[in-house]
Parts: structure tokens; C-alpha cells; sequence
């Protein structure tokens, strides 16, 4: 099979639309991730002891589970309990509450690396609880969490594909709709892949130049 | 005789199964420099936090400036103090740390104008300018706006110092505040320390094992050991002619392992 360029230029609008999508489902995904996650982590830190353990059930199932699966329950089971999402919105809680997941475990250990001394040393100065959070605590956990997110960041947008599989619009499921009307295949493929090597590549970029901020920062 | 600034009332504190005070009680007078020594955990480091209210207390009762700090007054009876209550018990309180603890995401200045500004609502010029003060009574004002990564460990003590001092408590808790430091670095930090004991009649708490210091340093000394005031007295009395063994046991040990007295 020769690669057409034609078809290329033709398929283009289709897979541009598709790739509005994608970006979007990444966006909404990696907002909800990052407070689904907020709210993880507090719990898991500073709720009662019962509810504490019951949100550390929630994360280790939602962890332990596949995202297609929960894709799947989110868009095609909810319904028969009277919860109808449209698909993009159930992928992007799906999406969030994957990733949600992984966020808390970021920030709790961010929030962990914080030396007890500093807790202490606010305390001795008089700081309330809220001051110590926002002078001392969060810009001293915040900045190296910030590699770790963006690679969550990254893993995800390259998971959102599986959100074709409950019929969002996304780039892939795009891709396959042209591929299955002209059964050409390797141009629609090989620009789905193009375009996600594209953005992870300026995402990396994104992020080494994160990672060097926020290391000056420390050493300033 | 004035009526005392701290008086700790037969106090108990556990860790677990662990009881690390049993029934202490001491009291502190207004002004007074108090040595607190010891052999390694007795206990000593264990006071200061409970006085900072890093701690909380199995038992016992300690009354800091006429007002109970772990209890508050509650219809005509004494409850567990809340949050709100400990936080304006802690504005007559300062505290030291042998690891320092600077905030290492802002500079000198900023470290020790952040609670001044915060919690006692000081405006940013003139919180700065007695930050500059107190900067240079310590010999820091020429690093004000450095990081605290680019202090050797005496310039980090001495900012340290001059954050608790800040907040002009009544009272200052000073743990071992040498003891991390390299022995060329620890004489400019107990410099600043006599100049604050002559200059200042604020009552200052110091753990150490600066046997020398302590003697220069200190109105009264307390020997600690297990979790009990084993001897009390004068330095002279103290480090000259201890009367209890135990003491002399460990004056004789520190004396041996290098320090001076
Ligand atoms: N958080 C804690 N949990 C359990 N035990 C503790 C804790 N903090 C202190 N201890 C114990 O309490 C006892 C007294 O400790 P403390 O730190 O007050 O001693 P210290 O007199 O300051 O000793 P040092 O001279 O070594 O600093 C020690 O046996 C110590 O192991
Ligand atoms: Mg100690």
C-alpha cells in the first residue's frame, strides 16, 4: 500500500477535530486529577481514623483496577441506576479518578518530605494552622511534585485513547471511523501516532524546563 | 520575690509505655537564665517542647505568665486548651532549635519578618526595619538577603535566634543550639547568646552540654537525670562541689570526653 497524501490532506480536518478532543479530555482529566486527588490526600492525612482507611480502600481499588473497566462502568452500568453521563464527561471522570489516584500519592508524599522541624519552627513562631500551610508547608512541597505530576500528565494524555471505547470523539476513535469508511489504514494510524509523539515531545520539553525552574528556585 | 513566670506543676509525659516525667515540678522566676544538664535522654529536650506546646502532657499542670498553657478556664473550672487558646499562650513563647529549622524557601529577611507580619499584623516596612535590627545585633544584617542554603551553620543559628527574638516572647527555649554545629562555629553563636543574657531580662531556658557556657551563662542550674530534677543550684555550687553522685558522676564523664568547664 503506497502512503497518499492526498488522503492525508483529505483525513486531516477529521483527525484535527479528533485531536481537539483529546487535548480537552486531558485538560478536563488532569483538573479533576488534581483535585480528586487534593481531597484523597487530606482525607487519607487528616480525616478519622475510619474514614481515613475507607478512602485508602477507594484509592487501592481504583488503582488496582484497569481504566478501560472503569470506562466501561462509568458509561455503560451507571445508566442502570439512573445515572446517564454523555461520554466525554464520563471520560473525563474516568480520566480523573484514575488519575486522581496517583495525584494523592504525589502530594501526600510531597507533603511527607516536608522536614517535621518546619511544622515545628511555625508552631514556635505562632503560625495557625492555615498560615503554616500556605508560607511554610505547601511552597516547600509544591515545587517537587511538579516533575511528577507532568509525567502523570503525559502517561495520561497518552491513555486517552481508550476513551473511544465509549464512543468519545477523540483522536483515535476518529482515526478508526476514517480507517474502517476507506479501509486505509496506515495514514490515519501513522498520523494518530505522529501527533502523539508531537505533543509528548513538547510536553518533555515542557517539563525539563519545570524541572530547571523549580530547582533555581531552591537554590536561589 | 517576684511570683514565677513558669511554674510546672508535678507533670507527667508518656510515650507509649515509655515515662519519660514523673511528677516534675520546677518553677522559673521572671528574668532568670536556667541551665538545664543532663545525661542524654533524661528528659531535657522533652521540657522545652512541652513548654512550646509541641507536645502535649499525660498529666499535671504548668502555669506560664499567671495563665494555665495546657488548660483554660471554662466555667469556673480548667478544660483541655483548644487551638485558639494555645495559640495566644504561645505569642509569650519563643524556641531555638539545635537544627535550626530556618524556612529554606525565603531569604534571611523574610525568615525572620514571615510570623511578626503574620500573626501580629506588622506592617512590611517596619517589621523590616526591626528584622534589620535584630540582624545585626546577631552579626547577620550584611546576609539579609541570602538563602539559608548559603549559611554555614552559626550564621543559620544566629537567624534562628533572631526569628524567635522577632516575636519579643517573654520567655526563650533554647535546645542544645550548638550542638549541630562544627566546634569553630560554636563560639560566634554563644557570643550572641551573652550578649542577649546581659542585654535582655527576658527568662530564657538552655539545654546544653557547653558545661563552660552553662556555668557563664546561667542564674541556676538543674541537673536532670531520668526524667527528675536530681540537683539544683547555683553554677558555682553545681559544677564546683555537686553534692549528689550522680552529678558528679556525669560532670566527671563530660569533663573527661573533652568538654570545658
Ligand atoms: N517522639 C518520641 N517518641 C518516643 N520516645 C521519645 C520521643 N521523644 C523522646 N522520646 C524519649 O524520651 C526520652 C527523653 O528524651 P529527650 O529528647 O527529652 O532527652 P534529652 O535529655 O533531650 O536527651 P539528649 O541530651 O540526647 O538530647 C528519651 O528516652 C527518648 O528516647
Ligand atoms: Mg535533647
Amino acid at each position: 500500500m503506497e502512503w497518499d497524501w492526498n488522503f492525508v490532506w483529505q483525513i486531516m480536518p477529521t483527525l484535527l477535530e479528533g485531536l481537539k478532543i483529546t487535548i480537552l479530555a486531558t485538560a478536563l482529566g488532569a483538573a479533576l486529577a488534581a483535585v480528586i486527588g487534593l481531597v484523597f490526600a487530606i482525607l487519607r492525612m487528616t480525616a478519622p481514623k475510619p474514614l481515613a482507611r475507607a478512602t485508602s480502600f477507594v484509592v487501592e481499588f481504583i488503582r488496582g483496577t484497569p481504566l478501560l473497566v472503569q470506562l466501561y462502568f462509568i458509561f455503560y452500568v451507571l445508566p442502570d441506576i439512573g445515572i446517564r453521563l454523555p461520554a466525554l464527561l464520563a471520560g473525563v471522570i474516568g480520566l480523573g479518578l484514575h488519575y486522581g489516584t496517583y495525584a494523592a500519592e504525589v502530594y501526600r508524599a510531597g507533603i511527607e518530605n516536608v522536614p517535621r522541624g518546619q511544622w515545628e519552627a511555625a508552631k514556635a513562631t505562632n503560625l495557625t494552622g492555615r498560615q503554616t500551610w500556605i508560607h511554610v508547608i505547601l511552597p516547600q512541597a509544591l515545587p517537587p511534585m511538579i516533575p511528577a505530576l507532568a509525567n502523570y500528565l503525559i502517561a495520561m494524555f497518552k491513555e486517552t485513547p481508550l476513551l473511544s471505547a465509549i464512543t468519545v470523539l477523540e483522536l483515535m476513535n476518529q482515526a478508526k471511523s476514517v480507517a474502517n469508511s476507506s479501509y486505509r489504514y496506515i495514514e490515519p494510524m501513522t498520523l494518530v501516532g505522529v501527533f502523539f509523539l508531537i505533543m509528548s515531545l513538547i510536553s518533555v520539553v515542557f517539563l525539563r524546563f519545570l524541572e530547571e525552574r523549580y530547582a533555581r528556585v531552591e537554590e536561589r | 520575690m517576684a511570683a514565677p513566670i513558669i511554674r510546672i506543676d508535678s507533670i507527667t509525659k508518656r510515650y507509649g509505655p515509655l515515662t519519660v516525667l514523673d511528677g516534675l515540678s520546677m518553677e522559673v522566676l521572671p528574668g532568670e537564665k536556667l541551665a538545664l544538664i543532663g545525661p542524654s535522654g533524661s528528659g531535657k529536650t522533652t521540657i522545652l517542647r512541652i513548654l512550646m506546646t509541641l507536645e502535649t502532657i499525660s498529666g499535671g499542670h504548668i502555669e506560664v505568665d499567671g495563665e494555665q498553657l495546657y488548660h483554660m478556664p471554662r466555667n469556673g473550672g480548667l478544660v483541655p486548651a483548644d487551638e485558639r487558646y494555645l495559640h495566644r499562650m504561645r505569642e509569650k513563647i519563643g524556641m531555638v532549635f539545635q537544627h535550626f529549622n530556618l524556612f529554606p524557601h525565603k531569604c534571611v529577611l523574610d525568615n525572620v519578618t514571615l510570623a511578626p507580619m503574620l500573626t501580629k499584623g506588622v506592617a512590611k516596612a517596619e517589621a523590616e526595619k526591626r528584622a534589620m535590627e535584630l540582624l545585626d545585633m546577631v552579626g547577620m544584617a550584611d546576609k539579609a538577603k541570602s538563602m539559608p542554603a548559603q549559611l554555614s551553620g552559626g550564621q543559620k543559628q544566629r537567624v534562628a535566634i533572631a526569628r524567635a527574638l522577632a516575636l519579643s516572647p517573654k520567655i526563650m527555649l533554647f535546645d542544645e543550639v550548638t550542638s549541630a554545629l562544627d566546634p569553630e562555629l560554636v563560639e560566634e553563636v554563644l557570643n550572641v547568646m551573652r550578649k542577649l543574657a546581659a542585654e535582655t531580662d527576658m527568662t530564657m531556658l538552655l539545654v546544653t552540654h557547653e558545661m563552660g557556657f552553662a556555668h557563664d551563662f546561667a542564674d541556676r542550674v538543674l541537673f536532670f537525670d531520668r526524667g527528675k530534677i536530681v540537683e539544683e543550684g547555683k553554677p558555682d555550687d553545681i559544677f564546683r562541689h555537686p553534692r549528689q553522685e550522680r552529678t558528679q558522676t556525669f560532670l566527671r564523664k563530660i569533663l573527661a570526653a573533652g568538654h570545658r568547664l
